[in-house]
């Protein structure tokens, strides 16, 4: 069938520059470049181009340059290119729509209409350069108070395990199957050297990554996929997945394409078998199975780590958040609207949860009400772009952030939205081990924990230009934060004042 | 009060920010004293306030009643008066109640009525409520349910004297110089803004704590939220009354020692935290997890007084400041040295406490140094014994 999708990109070589060297031949995974033998010359289709700039970026004499292509359609605000090019693709498919990463479409971000606080004046900023900072949170049940004996002082309270993180941001679940192992190993190092937690997702833990056990989330999904005791022992914390922003509802399928060697031992499923993770989890249909289930793990690592519980942000996040922590969960994470995934339907993808900032500061807020903030840790994820979210995400009430896509595009991702198709040009989101050796982890290591190092520092001046010392006193504490464009619903639910009020 | 949060913050900032001076005198023998030194001393400081609040708390003040509360009552309407007494006969025996000896000639503008009343309410507490928390609900009550009365004094044998004015136009006006106290705190304000309203003055207290504070809680936003959570209602909307909501519930609900309040309210470091032998780590550790949303962040300096002790605080990184001196069995806190020499010229030692090192004056136990699980500490041990 003739395809009536006309090309997104368009790719513009200059003669001038080309030097026939066919790097974008061998960079690209798109066979959007190629060469020609009898003319000895490098040519471009660009119907394939996805617009990742692996060949624009890799190219030794910036020869190429990527352009949207200007084929207009005549204009229609409520049939955009996107919704007619979804059509032709479905009309000639007949299938469901594919996608990666996360919604790209134009729902509010709340992030941006939020507002950090400073002082002046009345109490002195604080410059983090000669000041003591401090960042370090601890994630984990935290009792309602603490019992000294009064005599010796000494400490009659025994606490639930915590977990130290000298930065409040974490590494998303992204697991092997759909990055590659030197993704994870690039995470795990670059966790163990910023003092915070990177998370497997739900393929398993490769055996040369146990090393890292001390700063590694393990995930415990639908699938169950490469969970045993070792791998539950490995862990600094278990993290049972529920659910994910970018499919709420939706199970997973990794492709058998994918399913390597490594892959197939790390997963416990026979190599080139689809590796299928049910929508639900088979043996949780209730709040008490959740129970049950926590604490399984618990009772398998003699209560010596925290339990997560990670669900999308959903219309009723906060009822069930606080049944999360009734049953007995010492984190609760919240994957907003924005979160991303390898592979999702688009309609789930786009249409289906809600944004992360009014989920965290229901829950929050619910938690508060109900007297049992303390009892659980919330960590939230989906669409943490930059540390002025991140402050943002704690003064709603967050203790803590993971960040997935932004540390895809620390390691060279460019949302091309391709990961669903095995072929990233990156070497992120791809087990061909051709592509995958294209992420070092040496290098990645190193982007990763400058990314962090640098939202570190950030984060810092903020804290100190509020006049605060400690992470603690920004978490929870709305009154560093103003709207401004919200109405007043969303300024209510948000917990937050306009600004100049 | 109906909506003081209306009254005290007209302009409905986030929370009513101040700036200070503070001082408090203390004989840890319990000898009792009378007010001259301290109107002196605080008065001695005046370009630290500007005339919108004065006030101060004097302990051992009543012992003719030592064992009932004694409410000191601000009206602003005689109905108010009217429906308040109507209450407080439901739910306390009153002993003896009159209105509060002023000095009429004193230069104080638009002061409400004040009517002291001296109670006992062991007769009516419910059995399964102890009667602080029942005392505790009754001037919750009045002060957010009744129109035209605010309850700024509800301890036993310890009383509340404050309103709009400089500290020594208030001691003036009360006739401070009458009254006698082992223990004296006071209070000179400098709000950003005017509510002048008499409650708005310090010393904020509940029961028989007290509290001076000068400075800005930056954190006051998440201390605040903490506290709702344990039926704290912050109807003030100051963040010196954070402050003594956050002792009631460490020391009298949670039974924490004083001096491990403190290392909640100005926790130390992490780093100085690891720095410690195990079992200090282990106890500071997790009061900074558990309690880590009661760290008082940014400037301030209080002092915190109940009957039997008083404890100066500085934040962790002193931005605001404390002078401490010693002489004899007298203790002397101070925003600045100069007051302290006024008043005890031939004291025997001052120094400047680290930040976020209490200084715990304690009843019948002078001046020894405390052991608290801490870190660095030799410049706040009170050396000087007797």
């Amino acid at each position: 069938m003739k395809t009536y999708l006309p090309a997104k990109f368009m790719v513009e070589r200059d003669p001038e520059r080309c030097i026939q060297c066919q790097v974008c031949v061998n960079q690209c995974t798109f066979d959007v470049h190629r060469h020609d033998p009898d003319q000895e010359m490098v040519r471009s289709g660009e119907e394939n181009c996805v617009g990742c700039h692996r060949c624009a970026i890799f190219c030794p004499t910036r020869a190429l340059a990527i352009k949207r292509n200007p084929l207009d359609y005549r204009e229609n605000y409520n049939w955009r290119p996107e919704v007619i090019e979804d059509i032709i693709k479905q009309a000639e498919t007949g299938g469901v729509l594919l996608t990666g990463m996360g919604d790209d479409k134009s729902q509010r971000i709340y992030w941006d209409h939020l507002l950090l606080n400073a002082s002046q004046v009345t109490n002195p900023s604080i410059d983090p350069l000669r000041e003591p900072m401090e960042l370090v949170t601890y994630l984990g049940q935290k009792p309602e108070r603490v019992e000294v004996e009064r005599h010796s002082l000494s400490l009659k309270t025994k606490i639930a395990p915590q977990v130290k993180l000298e930065v409040p941001v974490m590494f998303s679940a992204m697991s092997y199957g759909a990055v590659s192992l030197n993704v994870h190993e690039s995470l795990a190092r670059a966790a163990a050297e910023a003092g915070t937690l990177w998370n497997t997702g739900e393929g398993g833990l490769h055996p040369s990554l146990y090393k890292y056990g001390g700063n590694t989330i393990v995930q415990v999904a639908s699938g169950r996929f490469g969970v045993h005791s070792e791998y539950l022992d490995a862990a600094r914390v278990i993290e049972i997945k529920i659910g994910q922003g970018a499919k709420p509802g939706i199970g997973g399928h990794l492709p058998g394409e994918k399913v390597s060697a490594e892959v197939s031992m790390t997963r416990m499923i026979p190599q080139w078998t689809d590796a299928l993770s049910p929508a639900p989890q088979h043996d949780i249909y209730s709040i008490e199975d959740l129970a049950q289930l926590v604490y399984a793990l618990k009772e398998a690592t003699d209560y010596a780590k925290p339990v997560s519980v990670k669900i999308a942000a959903v219309h009723n996040s906060a009822a069930i958040a606080s049944g999360m922590v009734r049953a007995g969960a010492d984190i609760i994470v919240l994957d907003g609207l924005r979160g991303a995934t390898g592979a999702a339907p688009k309609v789930i993808r786009d249409n289906v949860g809600i944004p992360i900032e009014l989920a965290l500061a229901s829950v929050d807020s619910r938690l508060m009400q109900e007297g049992m903030r303390n009892r659980a840790s919330i960590v939230v994820s989906g669409g943490i772009r930059n540390s002025g979210d991140l402050a943002k995400a704690i003064a709603l009430g967050a203790d803590a952030v993971y960040i997935g896509t932004a540390a895809l595009v620390a390691l060279g991702c460019t949302l091309c939205q391709q990961c669903h198709t095995g072929k990233c040009a990156w070497g992120i989101c791809t087990t061909d081990l051709a592509l995958t050796k294209r992420v070092n982890p040496d290098i990645g290591a190193r982007r990763l924990a400058n990314l962090l190092r640098g939202w570190s520092l950030e984060l810092k001046d903020i804290l100190g230009g509020m006049g605060v010392n400690a992470v603690e006193s920004l978490r929870g504490n709305r009154l560093h934060l103003r709207g401004v464009g919200l109405t007043d619903t969303e300024l209510e639910i948000l917990g937050v004042r306009m600004a100049g009020s | 009060m109906k909506d003081i949060g209306q009254v005290h913050n007209p302009y409905q900032d986030d929370k009513v920010i101040d700036a200070c001076s503070l001082f408090g005198a203390m004989n840890t023998s319990g000898r009792r004293f009378s007010g001259e030194d301290i109107t002196r001393a605080i008065a001695n400081m005046h370009d630290r306030s500007n005339g919108l609040g004065g006030g101060f708390a004097i302990y051992g003040l009543y012992p003719e009643y030592a064992d009932l509360y004694a409410f000191h009552i601000m009206y602003l309407s005689q109905e108010g008066k009217t429906q308040t007494e109507a209450f407080l006969k439901t739910k306390f025996s009153i002993a003896y109640d009159e209105q509060m000896p002023i000095r009429t000639a004193a230069r104080v503008a638009s002061p409400p009525l004040i009517w002291r009343y001296f109670m006992d309410a062991s007769h009516h507490k419910p059995e399964d409520r102890s009667e602080e928390d029942y005392a505790i609900d009754c001037v919750m009550e009045i002060n957010t349910r009744l129109e035209g009365a605010f309850v700024f004094s509800s301890g036993k044998n310890m009383g509340v004297f404050k309103g709009v004015g400089y500290p020594e136009e208030i001691a003036d006006y009360f006739c401070l110089e009458r009254y006698q106290g082992y223990l004296w705190t006071a209070h000179g304000r400098f709000p950003t803004n005017t509510p002048g309203w008499w409650g708005g003055a310090h010393p904020f207290g509940i029961l028989d704590w007290t509290v001076v504070h000068n400075g800005e809680i930056s954190s006051y936003g998440i201390n605040r939220r903490y506290l709702e959570q344990f039926g704290y209602q912050c109807t003030m909307q100051t963040d010196t009354e954070v402050i003594a909501y956050a002792i009631d519930l460490l020391v009298r609900k949670h039974g924490l020692p004083v001096e491990i309040a403190a290392r909640v309210l100005a926790a130390p470091l992490w780093d100085d935290i690891e720095r410690l032998p195990a079992g200090e780590q282990e106890l500071l550790r997790t009061l900074r997890q558990v309690y880590g949303s009661l760290l008082l962040n940014g400037p301030f300096t209080v002092i915190i007084a109940h009957q039997g002790e008083m404890i100066g605080l500085t934040d962790r990184i002193r931005l605001r400041p404390l002078t401490v001196g010693t002489k004899g069995d007298m203790l002397y806190l101070s925003s600045e040295e100069s007051a302290i020499r006024l008043v005890c010229p031939d004291v025997g030692k001052t120094w400047i406490p680290v930040g976020g090192e209490p200084v715990v004056g304690r009843l019948g136990a002078p001046l020894q140094p405390e052991s608290v699980a801490a870190s660095g500490s030799d410049a706040t041990l009170l050396e000087e014994g007797q």
